[in-house]
């Protein structure tokens, strides 16, 4: 089964980091295919950053996301860019700090700024709550895949913040669905 | 045996130059390459190799061959302006026949161009870029897998031809990140060293003389004004000068059999993609789509010296089409060996030719 | 061993114009090298493109003729890839400061241990005789006609900001003095340069009125000025005569330097 699921925020917010950890999870953790591609801007910070991940359980051709069904928005400016246009058989997880419209298809609201913020104390692991919101709701890669790869990703001694973080993301969208 | 990995195009390339023995890195940083110099700047020291940053892309090419010259296999990398400013240094290299292996992750050109997207436009260049007659190798990964096992063969016919190798890779095979199985040990091909007693640019049979490292007692010059087998500059002598030249390109192109390493699809069909680099996964996805044997599909991994033998590997050919990510540069020399009409296909702007656009190149006759 | 063991000579003789005082700068540095007593499987001439950089072919070690400006571009990398070599690099004003500019500040920059030995004749001799970076003002070059109008570089000053260890200036006429510098030059891990000023008979004596070989080395014998004096006049508020040719040891420091000879 194909999959292709598309990360847009702001740069800085991880958005590409993500995307590379979804792509470890299924490869090294859940022996599919993966390939990650991004669109580079002269920014470093702000913007809209773009990155997508194509997953199959054979081998990938044609490396570029053509028809994402899987949407991960991070900001208001990367929805407006790269999440207005999702059809309507998508599924969008999107950050309900940061981001005010609703696309057509189906889609979940993660509070994953204001939760960083306010119940894990940082901000930065904002995009690892939002992994684990999407991991939860979309089953696209294991749980034991994703936190693997995340702690090979994040600098040392930030591995039991962000293991909380994913937690914290995979609660968020179990309330979701029982609430 | 080999090990799963998920790796950045880039990360592969530079990884497969450890894996072959790479040992001296000299380069300056240009988007969309640079990742391949920052991981060799963090893995050569390590191993007791030598990573320089220098202060352009001439002094790059130029640090190159020198580490070269006392016998280490020695690399560097590049895009679009930094390969034009490395030309004249490279035609250098070939005419003193100095291994060493130049990566270029071809961006949009020409001039700063599209910095962070993809092109081939350097396809030519890499040929026929710096004065003067010569040849080269070139090769195209289509893969993050590719990167890395293309780089180990670029420094094996590098050190065995004693000739510059071109990595053509493009932005989108060098910025990916993909499925990789990393192999435990890879072949290696060293320099064959000059027999004590030889003349150093005596080249023999196989028209690749013995390679004098430096310190090793050889007192061997090296110029890249025409020399004769001493090494001995004779720049007014026609005869030497054509008879120097032409080993140089024959060496290489008499082996352009031996050199091409490509894939064939489907040898029977009327209908032939051919195609290099990041385009190659475009076909691959439509033949995989139409799920048939009537389109035909033949992957270049070696595009110089070009493999035009391996043409004749379609019997039932009646068009060849050629996707491209620059206006033809390729397709004009498959045109130069066949009777059948080659389409070109070319696509600029970066983005990679989508199946549904090579699937309507077929047209009717599909 | 005396310094002629360390010619090709089978190559000889050079294609070095009667008078010409290139002959005279490589006697000087294989007279130092000898003196050092480095070995010639271990030692490295690398040069660029000119008469200057025609000297690394007559030398029977192994040598490395580059292209136009790249010598020192070419040098580093040999000598960082084996730092037990030893290496010098002959070259010109034009190759050096003009199309190589950039590569002679890194190489300063980077403070190398390497030696290089400019020949500094301020002109372009091998072409013809076009004027270079370091052509004076005033004089006559095939591409100065009515006389140079640019400002030249002063190659020392440029090293000594640049970064290098050692860097010195002497000219054809003061041989003793020169051999003792490039040895010195030779001894000082890190960038060494000795910049010599010297004649070239055929493309700059001819058109800037030196008539005679010996006319232009007589200018140069009458017109240095030790680097102390020069000082002093300056310090002294006093008129520096015109035409000087300041020389001497201007720089000798011990800098953090790169490619330098690992401990045996």
């Amino acid at each position: 089964m194909r999959h292709e699921v598309r990360f847009s925020g702001f740069g800085g917010q991880g958005i590409i980091l993500s995307a590379v950890i979804l792509g470890r999870a299924a490869v090294m953790y859940d022996g599919k295919y993966a390939v990650q591609t991004q669109v580079y801007g002269p920014e470093a910070r702000g913007g809209a950053s773009m990155s997508a991940v194509i997953i199959d359980d054979d081998p990938i051709l044609f490396p570029k996301v053509m028809n994402p069904d899987i949407f991960v928005i991070m900001s208001q400016e990367g929805f407006e860019k790269y999440g207005s246009g999702a059809p309507e058989s998508a599924v969008m997880l999107l950050d309900s700090t940061l981001v005010h419209s609703r696309p057509s298809c189906r889609y979940i609201e993660v509070p994953a700024t204001r939760e960083a913020k306010e119940t894990l104390g940082r901000d930065i692991v904002a995009n690892i709550v939002m992994i684990g919101a999407l991991v939860a709701a979309t089953k696209v890669v294991g749980e034991t895949a994703i936190e693997r790869a995340i702690l090979d990703s994040v600098p040392k001694g930030t591995e039991a913040l962000n293991t909380k973080a994913l937690k914290r993301g995979f609660e968020l969208v179990a309330q979701e669905k029982t609430g | 045996m080999t090990r799963t990995e998920f790796w950045q195009g880039n990360i592969a390339c530079a990884e497969g130059a450890l894996a072959a023995g790479c040992t001296f890195f000299g380069g300056y940083p240009i988007t969309p390459s640079t990742e391949v110099a920052e991981h060799m700047a963090a893995k050569l020291p390590k191993r007791g190799g030598t990573f320089v940053q220098m202060e352009d892309e001439i002094g790059s090419i130029a640090a190159v061959i020198g580490a070269s010259w006392t016998g280490a296999r020695a690399m560097t990398s590049t895009s679009g302006p930094g390969f034009s400013l490395m030309m004249e240094n490279i035609g250098f290299a070939a005419m003193t026949e100095t291994p060493c292996v130049i990566v270029n992750i071809q961006r949009g050109g020409p001039s700063t161009g599209q910095p962070t997207m993809a092109a081939a436009g350097d396809m030519m260049q890499c040929r026929f870029g710096s004065h003067g007659d010569y040849s080269v190798i070139a090769l195209c990964p289509a893969s993050v897998q590719e990167m890395y096992e293309l780089t180990v063969k670029a420094f094996n016919l590098s050190e065995r031809f004693r000739v510059p190798v071109f990595l053509m890779a493009d932005e989108i095979v060098g910025h990916m990140r993909e499925r990789i199985d990393v192999p435990d040990s890879v072949e290696r091909v060293d320099r064959v060293p000059l027999e004590k007693g030889t003349l150093p640019f005596s080249a023999g049979k196989t028209g690749v003389p013995g390679f004098p490292a430096f310190g090793k007692g050889y007192g061997v010059h090296v110029t890249g004004l025409t020399h004769d087998e001493r090494g001995y500059p004779c720049a007014t002598s026609p005869k030497l000068h054509e008879e120097l030249v032409l080993r140089l390109v024959r060496k290489v192109e008499d082996a352009r059999h031996e050199i091409a390493d490509y894939e064939i699809v489907n040898p029977d069909a009327e209908q032939v993609f051919i195609s290099y680099g990041a385009p190659a996964r475009s076909v691959g996805q439509v033949l995989h789509d139409l799920g048939n044997e009537n389109v035909g599909h033949l992957r270049l991994k070696t595009v110089w010296p070009f493999p035009e033998g391996i043409l004749r590997k379609f019997p039932d050919a009646k068009e060849f089409l050629v996707p491209e990510l620059n206006l033809g540069q390729i397709a004009r020399e498959i045109e130069r060996y066949v009777d059948q009409p080659v389409k070109q296909l070319p696509k600029l702007g970066g983005d990679l030719h989508t199946p549904a656009e090579l699937k309507a190149a077929l047209g009717g006759l599909k | 061993m005396s310094y002629f063991d360390w010619f090709r000579e089978d190559r000889l003789p050079t294609i070095y114009c009667a008078g010409c005082g290139n002959g005279t700068v490589i006697n000087c540095t294989l007279s130092a090298i000898d003196e050092v007593g480095w070995k010639r499987e271990e030692t490295v001439f690398v040069s660029g493109i000119g008469c200057s950089s025609r000297a690394s072919g007559y030398i029977a070690a192994d040598s490395l003729h580059t292209t136009h400006g790249r010598a020192l571009a070419f040098a580093t990398g040999v000598k960082l890839a084996n730092p037990d070599l030893n290496i010098v690099v002959f070259t010109g004003d034009g190759d050096l400061a003009a199309i190589g500019g950039n590569h002679f500040i890194h190489a300063c920059r980077r403070n190398i241990d390497l030696t290089v030995v400019c020949m500094n004749n301020q002109i372009y001799g091998m072409t013809g005789g076009q004027g270079s970076p370091t052509t004076p003002r005033g004089a006559l070059s095939t591409t100065t006609p009515y006389g140079a109008a640019e400002q030249p570089f002063d190659l020392a000053e440029l090293a000594i900001a640049a970064g290098a260890n050692y860097v010195s200036r002497w000219t054809s006429y003061h041989v003793k003095e020169l051999t003792k510098s490039v040895r010195a030059g030779l001894e000082t891990p890190g960038f060494s340069m000795i910049e010599v000023m010297t004649q070239c008979p055929t493309n700059y004596g001819r058109r800037n009125k030196f008539k005679q070989v010996a006319d232009q080395i007589e200018y140069m014998k009458t017109h240095a000025m030790l680097r102390k004096k020069y000082d002093t006049l300056l310090e002294k508020g006093e008129p520096i005569p015109e035409g000087a040719i300041v020389i001497g040891e201007f720089a000798r420091r011990s800098r953090p330097a790169m490619g330098v000879r690992r401990a045996a």
